[in-house]
């Protein structure tokens, strides 16, 4: 989020589109509740379920899964056309006036530069026009600027167009409209609000980048009440990315090196970001100090800068990333030997059950970190048609190990907010559960100790790991996070007076202003930076004093960075610092400084009329136009799922998103509207969690039965009854389950044809107290988002019939 | 948790305060007393609160735990008691459908106790020692990086990485789970390294 839960109260129109969250995140969704109760706020749904965020919102517009492009293009098309824009916002703090390289086209549903074999771009003239003085030009009344090429790109994405492609009616299509370009004036403000509705598409990410750019254009991003808010569904799932667990990735958003940038000066190379209009800021200036730190928290003493800071123990990349999707698939073609799930059920949660097995079954060992029993640890046994493998013939060998719970854990999560709690420890784990902390530490030191002993393939890696705790078999979450927080390695003295120190060695930093790429301070993840320094530990703070009520909350936890509550808040000023709203003012300038009810997010002394809002980025504006930043365009563009039961009605001859990888044999594996023809998408319900609350007595008994949902137009065509039994196949899989036939989903419109939706929800498998069941999985097909390989959950395409049930 | 007063503490304040200011005013000043020691006193009152956090989705709800025996303490403490915390700015006490079960998951009668092995073939699961198993794993995880780590590339630059092994990583452990796992992963050489963000 770049706003907060709290912060929703503060909104004028809230819309919910790629998500659920009154059934997905009920306590946060009440304040959706308390804005429209206090603030007279209006709510807008559009899903393709009726859900129950729809049963209270204002509007709801019925859409066809997959394409929110072509939806939020048609509003942004609107917004141009009815002149419902933020002028001045869009003018001084966006990247509309520049100019683009001439050659840059968009045609027949293909930008310039496409490979067809290699499913890929040459992106060269996705890019701004430099002047001689190496800054973008910039002319908003232009041919070539991003606002023309803007008003160029949405000008097809008619409300007839959008009825075509979404289904949604074009009279429920302009309400929506026409209340979002509302919010264009400075006085008012809109919040999204999404989830995996939206990421889980093979153009998931430009999903989301089309509603951040509506949010631009309307002036709605960095102001209380606005933003581009993700829900997030796992409670430390923020944590985790932020830490950099992820393929590619190092802590706090810096990248893994390629085995192209063979030294530390050669990766530093492309990342200077120098900026790109005069006077910017460009923060990422500072990237070398961040990583320098993150090298000396590593590797310690080892890291020197004779050795550049031992940059040549980070494993180097020689593809953009070992997603999932690619590892599965190098699992399955027998390339891996050994995978480790913690607190992970890949067997219920990676698409293509089918293959996830296969690809299991391959591997030699796999090591399970769990406080429950998971499907994957047992995907061995043998559950009849809910896990129908044979035993003897899997020659992978499980080792299972039992984790704590959250009850019996200590440490901080980091929620959608991106506010770092502390929680306590309270109970005794169950028999001889232990902490993930204690099974790493147990992990590491046994394999350190094995290198020490017998030698090995490269050992330093290993043996100079910065292993300094107290206890090395167990590491205590307060080192652990004071290491994240960073800390001096050597005195750092004055620059001015040399016997002066300004920080002692061992000390905590106070934030990441104060990292250093000569090596004296090391720091896990710079932008934790500040969450325990020598004030204490900050995640664990509990006051629940709000200054003039404006929801910030600024003393209780952390949130990074430095504890700024909503990003990009210099933006809710205009450009001479005077809020766009007095009675939701955030930041000001004082004629000398920014101040306010926030952490500003700028220098604090740099002036309003010079330095843009949007410090992260060279331009020092927020982009409407991402460059060659997105491997599938600089602006978002209309693409049908891979499996989808209507041709792409802008460009017939594309299927799914045309950068979008596909692994060899799996394009074979997609179905097709002749074989499939309804519409199927994945939920979850309020009464579970995912694979875990199945564990649980209580939302066992609420919801004890996999089922599937179906429109009662498709129960008559189908001759299929509310709770009759019915089969659900697609071209990968089948599952049986019992029909659920609601009016909750209609069938839409769509260019002439009636499509059916049919809802899957995600919360069955063998293990548990609920019934046995399936679960989407089952079905959906292997191929992911085409920027970060985020599977293809939402949108896939069934056949299903009615069954006799099984007898009993 | 650095709260001036605990709901625990106003609670038994109340419960006097009440019976004497009642009770006083009434003169029947003799009876208080012995009135208030025959009062039950509140069931939570004698147990531990620890505060923590919902560990389902990501709006992070404050919890209050209330374990019979303190943990702090080195005592064995079994948690019989979970509530929303009234003063979580986000939730202010409440729970949704899951959340207030969580209970239920502490105690679920499918959390693994034990470590244990299945064997290449078997159709079951043997239980062993913690030794027994983090051996295996250190001895798995060494023989496979030391057979196929690539320390160098075709070109020769050191890339030193172990693509045969992967690690998946839970998205609802702590942060300090998660420096601490990213160091042991990295610091091995892995790339095949997620986490939940996608699914």
């Amino acid at each position: 989020m770049t706003n907060s839960w709290t912060d929703i109260k503060n909104t004028d129109l809230v819309i919910i589109m790629g998500g659920n969250a009154a059934e997905a995140h009920p306590c946060g969704f009440k304040w959706v509740t308390e804005a429209k109760a206090n603030r007279g706020a209006k709510l807008i749904v559009v899903d393709p379920r009726f859900t129950r965020s729809a049963s209270v919102a204002d509007v709801y517009a019925p859409i066809r899964q997959g394409t929110d492009i072509a939806f939020l293009l048609g509003v942004m098309n609107y917004l141009i056309g009815n002149d419902k824009v933020q002028w001045d916002y869009v003018k001084s703090f966006t990247n509309a006036p520049y100019i683009v390289k001439d050659g840059f086209t968009y045609k027949d549903g293909l930008f310039t530069g496409y490979d067809e074999a290699k499913r890929d771009y040459n992106r060269s003239s996705w890019e701004y026009e430099l002047g001689d003085d190496g800054y973008v030009k910039s002319d908003i009344n232009h041919p070539r600027s991003v606002w023309n090429l803007l008003k160029q790109h949405v000008a097809i994405y008619t409300p007839e167009l959008v009825e075509r492609i979404c289904g949604t009616p074009k009279d429920k299509f302009l309400k929506v409209a026409q209340m979002i370009s509302e919010t264009s004036t400075p006085t008012k403000t809109m919040t999204s609000m999404y989830a995996l509705g939206w990421t889980q598409h093979s153009k998931g990410s430009q999903n989301i980048r089309a509603m951040a750019m509506l949010q631009l254009v309307l002036g709605n991003i960095g102001v209380r009440g606005g933003g581009m808010n993700a829900l997030r569904g796992h409670s430390n799932i923020q944590g985790l990315t932020d830490l950099g667990l992820m393929s590619n990735l190092i802590p706090g958003y810096l990248t893994l090196p390629t085995e192209k940038e063979a030294t530390l000066d050669v990766y530093m190379s492309t990342r200077g970001f120098k900026p790109l209009r005069p006077d910017q800021m460009s923060y990422w200036q500072n990237y070398k100090k961040f990583m320098v730190s993150f090298l000396k928290s590593m590797y310690g003493t080892a890291a020197t800068p004779e050795n550049q800071f031992a940059y040549d123990y980070l494993p180097k990349l020689d593809v953009p990333a070992y997603d999932i999707l690619r590892v599965f698939e190098l699992m399955h073609e027998g390339k891996m030997n050994g995978y480790f799930c913690q607190g992970f059920n890949p067997l219920l949660s990676f698409p293509n059950r089918k293959k996830v097995t296969s690809a299991l079954s391959k591997l030699k060992f796999l090591v399970v970190m769990d406080p429950l029993q998971t499907e994957t640890s047992r995907f061995w046994e043998n559950h009849g048609d809910y896990n129908d493998v044979d035993s003897s013939k899997i020659q992978t060998e499980v080792i299972q190990l039992p984790s704590t719970c959250f009850a019996e854990d200590e440490g901080s999560l980091t929620n959608s907010g991106r506010w770092l709690q502390w929680h306590w420890a309270g109970g005794t784990p169950p028999g001889e559960a232990k902490n993930d902390t204690w099974i790493m530490g147990q992990i590491y030191t046994r394999l350190k100790a094995l290198y020490q002993k017998e030698g090995g393939t490269v050992p330093e890696p290993i043996l100079n790991l910065d292993w300094s705790y107290k206890n090395p078999a167990e590491p205590s979450p307060e080192e652990l996070a004071k290491e994240m927080n960073g800390s001096a390695t050597e005195d750092i003295t004055d620059p001015n007076d040399p016997t002066k120190v300004v920080l002692a060695k061992g000390k905590q930093v106070v934030s990441f202003a104060a990292l250093r790429d000569d090596g004296k301070t090391a720091c896990g993840c710079w932008i934790y930076s500040g969450c325990f320094n020598e004030a204490g530990n900050n995640m664990a703070r509990r006051n629940t004093n709000d200054p003039d009520s404006t929801g910030a909350y600024p003393t209780w936890a952390w949130s990074w960075p430095v504890n700024r509550r909503i990003l990009y808040n210099r933006a809710s000023a205009d450009i001479n610092g005077k809020p766009w709203d007095d009675s939701r003012k955030l930041l000001w300038w004082d004629g000398a400084k920014w101040t306010g009810y926030d952490v500003p997010d700028i220098v604090p002394t740099a002036k309003p009329d010079v330095v843009g809002p949007f410090i992260m980025n060279p331009e020092g504006t927020g982009r409407l136009f991402t460059r060659g930043m997105m491997r599938d365009g600089p602006f978002p563009a209309h693409y049908e799922p891979f499996e989808s039961p209507v041709t792409n009605v802008i460009a017939p001859k594309v299927r799914g998103n045309p950068v979008a990888r596909v692994f060899k044999g799996d394009m074979e594996q997609f179905g097709d509207v002749k074989d499939f023809p309804y519409a199927a998408t994945s939920y979850r319900l309020t009464e579970h969690f995912h694979f875990w609350t199945k564990h649980q007595h209580n939302n066992a008994v609420l919801q004890p039965e996999f089922f599937v949902e179906i429109g009662e137009q498709l129960a008559k065509e189908k001759g299929i009854a509310l709770g009759g039994w019915v089969r659900v196949w697609s071209k990968r899989g089948s599952v049986k389950a019992k029909a659920v036939v609601t009016k909750r989903i209609a069938p839409l419109q769509c260019d002439g044809k009636t499509i059916h939706i049919v809802g899957i929800p995600l919360h069955w498998g063998f293990i548990g107290e609920t019934l046995k069941g399936f679960g989407p999985n089952s079905l959906t097909p292997f191929v992911g988002d085409a920027n970060i390989e985020t599977p293809e959950y939402k949108a896939f395409l069934v056949d299903i019939e009615p069954i006799s049930g099984p007898t009993a | 948790m650095n709260m001036e007063l605990s709901r625990r503490q106003f609670m038994k304040g109340a419960g006097v305060g009440l019976a004497g200011t009642t009770l006083g005013a009434l003169g029947f000043g003799d009876i208080e007393a012995a009135y208030a020691s025959s009062i039950r006193p509140w069931k939570l009152a004698n147990l531990t609160e620890i505060r923590n956090t919902c560990t389902y989705c990501a709006v992070a709800c404050g919890i209050i735990m209330y374990s019979k025996g303190d943990l702090k303490k080195g005592e064995k403490a079994e948690i019989v008691y979970i509530e929303g915390d009234p003063d979580h700015p986000t939730n202010r006490g409440t729970l949704c459908p899951k959340g207030a079960a969580l209970l239920d998951m502490v105690n679920a009668k499918t959390r693994t106790l034990y470590p244990q092995i299945r064997k290449p073939g078997s159709d079951k699961f043997e239980r062993v020692s913690w030794d027994q198993a983090l051996d295996r794993v250190a001895r798995l995880m060494k023989d496979d990086r030391d057979k196929n780590f690539v320390a160098k590339n075709a070109d020769g630059v050191t890339v030193n990485r172990w693509l045969t092994t992967g690690f998946l990583a839970a998205s609802a452990t702590t942060n300090e789970t998660a420096w601490c796992t990213y160091k042991v992963v990295r610091g091995a050489g892995m790339l095949a390294f997620d986490n939940q963000a996608r699914v």
